[in-house]
Formats: C-alpha cells, structure tokens, sequence
C-alpha cells in the first residue's frame, strides 16, 4: 500500500511510432509517469508531443514497444481517462449543461447523478451563469472551462491535454491555469499536458519532457520542485525565473541537435 | 425592423413598376390579348376561377410534398449507407450524379408508362428530382465530423449507435436542411413536368401542369398566366417554408440559421 504512488500510471517501453517507412515520429521512447505527477511535454513542432499523447490515450497504437497505463492497455483503461483536446470540442447542438454532461451520458451515467455532477462542476469552474447556453454564445476561455468541466466530469485519474490553452490570450491563459491547478489540489488527478509554452510548462508541471524532432524523443527531463499551492505570484519569483530560463535553454538545445 | 420595413417598400416598387410596364407595353405595341393579357385581365382570371385554380395548386402541392417527403426519407437513409466508407461511396456515388444530370423532362414520359399515370407517378418524378441534393448534403454533413471530436467520442467509448445519434446525424442537420432548401423548390418542378405529360382523369381538371397545357390550347392566357404566377407562388412558399425549418430548428445553435431576415 505505501508504495502504491510509486507504480508508474503510465509506463513505455521502447515505443516507436512511424507512420510508414521513412515517416519515424517517436523513436524508441521509455518513460515512467507516476500517479499524481503533472508532466508537461514541450518541444518543437514535428517532435511527436501530440503523437505521445494519443499514445497513452489509445487513440493510435505504437509501431513498436508496449504502452501500459495502470498496468493495462490504454484501450481499457479509457473509464479512468480523459482528453481535452486544443479546441474546446464542444457539440454546438448542445446547452452548456449537456455539454459538461456528455461524457456521463455516454458512459451510460443515471441522470438524476449527473445533474448533480454537472451542477456542482459547473459551479467549479465559474459557469454556473451560463449553464443553458449553447457555445457560440461563449468566449474562447469560457468554451475551454466547459471543455475541462466536462473532462472532469468522468471522474478521471489521468487527465491528457493536447494544448489547450494554445489559442487563448495569454491573461486567459495564465488564468486557466491557475483554476487548473486549484481543481487538481481538490480532485487529484494525474496529468500529461502537452504544450508549447515554457512558462506554462513551469508553472503547472512537477516534471518537465523536453522532446527533440526528427526523430521525436525524449531530451532531456527537467524536475520543478516549486511547492504547491502555486498562485499567479509565483511567476514573479526568481526559482520561477530560474526555471523557465534553464527549460528555454534545454529546449533551444533540442532544437539544434 | 425601419430597414425591413424599407425593403419591403423596395420589392413593392418594383413589383408595381413591373405593372406599369406590362400595362404601358400593351397600349404602346397593341398586343392582343391572347399573346399578352393585361395584369387587370390575369387579376379577373383569378378571382374568377380561383376555386379551380386553387384546386389545381393543391394537387400539385400534395405531389410535391409527397415527393419532396419521400426524397428526405430515402435519401437520408442512402446517406447513411455512403457514410459507412468510401469504398461504397467512390462505388455508388457516380450514380448519384447521373440522378441530378438526368433530363427530367425526357424521363417523365417513361416513368408515367411504367407505373400509370396519376397523383403517385407525379409524385415519383417529383421524388427522383429532389433526391440528388438530399443525398449529396447530408453524406457531406454525415462525413465531414471533426476528428477530434470522433476521438472524443471513442475515449468515452461511446458505442456506434451513440456516435451515430448523438454526433453523426446532430452534425448532418444543418446539411440536410440545406438539401431540403434546394430540393424543396425543385420538387415542384418535378411535379408540374410531371403534370405536362400525366393527363388527367377528368377534362379541364388537374394540376397546375396539367392546367396550363389544357388552359393554352384553349387560347386562355388570361388563365395561363394566373397559373403560371400560382406555380411560382407555390414553389416560392415551399422554399419558404423550408427556411423557417431550418430557422426553427437551429437557430440556437448554428451560425447560418441565426438571422434569417438579415441579408
């Protein structure tokens, strides 16, 4: 039991991934994600970030090596599992509420439970206002809140994020993260967050991936011991500084190998 | 609600200038009255022979929706079908061309041979018209799903059926309403050059198709005209019927449906 948080929620070993020959994405990748780590991967574009991602999701399958999350294929584990995609991903179809309520429905959720679920997570994130709202009516920050209301709303344990605050302003974004971080120190989740923004990447991560292209692996990993609970006054402070200008460093030598 | 108002008046002036015109035309070059009426002759032929008239349009009115109703039926289902893969739909798409190139006009007589002339055979030509657009649109919506949210879906592990009611078809909607528009205003089209060749069970009575032929033999232009501008009318309050459809049921949420007035 003492030495349950030191199994790897997600393990690879020796994955690759081409798609086709020629066409190598990830090469020979072997990682160990522990269970409440928040890893942020940051690299240049074409180095496999979003790939890797899909990888733990089960949403492509490597070439070659084996993926375990949980000790499973990814594939069975996706009831623990959720992905917020770059764009909020919303159905336009559908209400505030009914969005935040997909998941649940889909997985087949009783409905009386999911209203209250929705109800409480909508309150959560700050959209209480809005909750019968359809999506156009709302800001690119408020659509990326629902988007994470309605990842969180699976009670997931692994939470993937493919850039998703890439397309928001940077005021939005600092914002965002910092509820993202509020709603893990109260849910504990597990996370893997892709991102091309350094600062961000410290901010958030407890472990930093620096990914290097052509092909795409793993650099360098860069520990950020800042302690928790981190506020928006932690981007002023020179450990912060710090970091984000030693993981700006390693990242422009991935660039150049 | 001023600049409604405005365009309104506009498309007035110019209905009463296309009046004076008509009307100026006829005294200047003294046409006579079986080439051209006059637009107070085509208002008598009207107010005097509005019951059949009005006969006339129903008639052609139930072929077309009935036509128009079927095409939706059996063209979101054949779009379902090509959705499932390309390979069925590189196969089978083709055909669906010919059905929008074939001429209407020379397949309406062979149609009325095959399955005996009356309401339903009319119906089927207006049917086969409006088919095309039905079937192109709504593969197109059913298809072009964004993959994200395919992936979405998947890690939800939401089950065919739940991809297919709750992503698939809500996100053909909006193409299907666009197939309706285009085949709402075709399929009384259909209906009338069915009519051309469909005859009719009684002398002088029939659809609007059927009417017009009967009504220009007997050199009554007067009546022609009034059925030309009920044909128009009709067709005209079909694709207006569809575009309050489409509003009605998206409005809330999709962004071409969201001011229909505002041009």
């Amino acid at each position: 039991m003492i030495s349950d948080s030191n199994v790897p929620q997600i393990e690879f070993q020796k994955v690759t991934k081409s798609y086709g020959p020629g066409r190598l994405v990830l090469q020979s990748i072997d990682l160990k994600i522990l269970k409440d780590e928040f890893v942020s991967l940051i690299g240049p574009s074409g180095c496999g970030k979003s790939t890797l991602l899909k990888l733990i999701a089960g949403l492509t399958q490597p070439s070659v090596g084996t993926i375990r999350v949980d000790g499973r294929m990814p594939q069975n584990t996706r009831k623990t599992m959720s992905f917020i995609f770059q764009d909020a991903t919303l159905l336009p179809w559908r209400t505030v509420t009914q969005n935040v309520g997909l998941g649940l429905e889909l997985e087949r959720v009783i409905s009386q439970r999911r209203k209250e679920r929705i109800a409480s997570l909508l309150a959560l994130v700050g959209l209480g206002e809005v909750a019968d709202a359809y999506p156009r009516e709302l800001s690119g920050g408020m659509k990326m809140r629902v988007s994470i209301a309605r990842a969180l709303a699976t009670h997931p344990r692994l939470l993937l994020m493919d850039e998703p605050f890439a397309a928001l302003d940077e005021m939005t974004r600092d914002r965002l993260n910092e509820e993202l971080l509020r709603l893990r120190s109260e849910q504990r989740w597990t996370a893997v967050f892709v991102t091309h923004s350094v600062a961000e990447a410290v901010f958030l991560s407890t472990r930093i991936m620096v990914l290097a292209p052509n092909p795409g692996r793993i650099y360098a990993v860069l520990p950020v011991a800042l302690p928790f609970p981190r506020t928006a006054e932690l981007r002023e402070c020179p450990e912060f500084e710090t970091l984000v200008a030693r993981a700006s460093h390693i990242l422009r030598e991935a660039l150049l190998q | 609600m001023k600049r409604r108002l405005v365009g309104v008046a506009n498309a007035l002036a110019v209905f009463v200038a296309v009046l004076v015109v008509w009307q100026l035309a006829l005294w200047i070059f003294h046409v006579p009255r079986y080439m051209l009426p006059s637009p107070w002759a085509v208002a008598h032929a009207v107010s005097a022979r509005f019951p059949s008239l009005l006969t006339s349009t129903a008639i052609t009115a139930e072929e077309s929706l009935g036509g128009l109703m079927a095409s939706v039926i059996v063209g979101v289902i054949i779009a379902l079908i090509f959705a499932q893969s390309r390979w069925i739909r590189k196969m089978l798409y083709p055909y669906t061309i010919l059905l929008q190139t074939v001429p209407i006009v020379a397949v309406a007589p062979l149609i009325l041979m095959w399955v005996g002339a009356g309401i339903g055979a009319v119906a089927l030509i207006a049917f086969i018209i409006s088919l095309a657009p039905i079937i192109a649109n709504t593969t197109q919506g059913l298809i072009s799903v964004d993959e994200d949210l395919v992936h979405l879906f998947l890690m939800h592990n939401a089950s065919s059926a739940q991809k297919l009611f709750k992503l698939r078809l809500p996100h053909a909607v909006p193409s299907l309403f666009v197939g309706i528009r285009i085949a709402s205003g075709i399929s009384v089209i259909g209906a009338i050059t069915g009519e051309l060749y469909a005859g009719s069970s009684q002398v002088g009575v029939g659809g609007l198709g059927y009417s017009i032929l009967y009504a220009s033999s007997q050199l009554e232009t007067d009546y022609l005209f009034a059925l030309v501008l009920a044909a128009t009318m009709l067709g005209f309050s079909f694709f207006f019927v569809a575009m309050f459809l489409e509003w009605y049921f998206l409005h809330n949420w999709h962004e071409s449906a969201r001011t229909p007035e505002s041009e």
